[in-house]
């Protein structure tokens, strides 16, 4: 069967979106990354869309839930690399991808993650923390 | 009323399962590449199609795109007929409002191509199918 690959880095899981998704690969993307994430507790997810000509509106809700089920998870998700015209056309659509923490690019991504992850680890003695934000 | 013109070329791409969506998406590239559209509205008329030949398989149980490259004086456009055999949409305005959805998408599928798209018409008659042309200026 067609997967799209994650790869492991430490704590982290990184997802390189290559080819043009049909629905069903996507949704095995986010079923494989929420495993993945509860297999070896990853703490931070990075998905590089940088070669996705066009996010539509089940491409961007399948981002969305990625982030939520990786959050629930104790994961926190960011995307990287979204071409201008992509940014254009999906707000244009009606979507501003709520809840989707991005970057421009796979360096500046990887930074956002390791200082949240650094400053969770910090605070994870705080028993009963149950902040929302 | 639709803005139309004289048809130059067709082709029609069948929408059965989601890898045919994906070569809507693709067959909608090469034509608005060669039709030499900017890449911000060749991204916009990619997005409208896959909206749209995912409500011609999700909703209408599958069905067909034809694309026309249409000439009206000095203008060129692409339109896009995707028609389905399916149930028919029994409110067209509440259907084009973003939020509204039958399934369990986002709703934005309708409005959202609506407006990448210069012209858009929607026929849809209870139990006989819908047919959602759009078409897009040069």
């Amino acid at each position: 069967m067609e997967r799209i690959p994650i790869l492991r880095m430490g704590n982290y899981l990184l997802v390189t979106i290559q080819v043009d998704m049909h629905d069903k690969l996507a949704l095995t993307l986010q079923d494989d990354l929420t495993n993945r994430i509860s297999e070896v507790n990853a703490k931070g997810v990075l998905i590089d869309i940088s070669s996705l000509e066009i996010v539509d509106s089940f491409i961007g809700r399948t981002l969305a839930n990625i982030a939520a089920m990786a959050r629930v998870l104790d994961a926190e998700t960011v995307v990287v690399g979204m071409q201008p015209a992509v940014a254009i056309t999906l707000v244009e659509l009606g979507m501003s991808l709520p809840g989707i923490r991005t970057a421009l690019n796979v360096e500046s991504g990887m930074e956002y993650l390791r200082e949240t992850v650094a400053s969770h680890e910090g605070s994870d003695d705080a028993i009963g923390d149950n902040r929302e934000d | 009323m639709m803005l139309s013109g004289t048809i130059e070329k067709t082709e029609v791409v069948p929408i059965a399962n989601s890898s045919d969506v994906v070569v809507v998406r693709q067959r909608v590239r090469v034509w608005t590449t060669e039709m030499k559209f900017s890449l911000v509205d060749q991204t916009k008329i990619v997005t409208a199609a896959s909206e749209l030949g995912r409500n011609t398989l999700e909703h209408g149980g599958g069905g067909s795109m034809e694309l026309a490259l249409v000439v009206n004086g000095v203008r060129r456009g692409i339109r896009m007929s995707f028609s389905d055999h399916g149930p028919g949409i029994p409110d067209i305005a509440q259907a084009l409002k973003d939020g509204y959805t039958s399934g369990n998408g986002m709703g934005l599928g309708l409005g959202g191509s609506k407006r990448l798209m210069n012209e858009f018409e929607i026929e849809s008659t209870p139990g006989g199918g819908t047919t959602v042309t759009a078409i897009r200026w040069k």
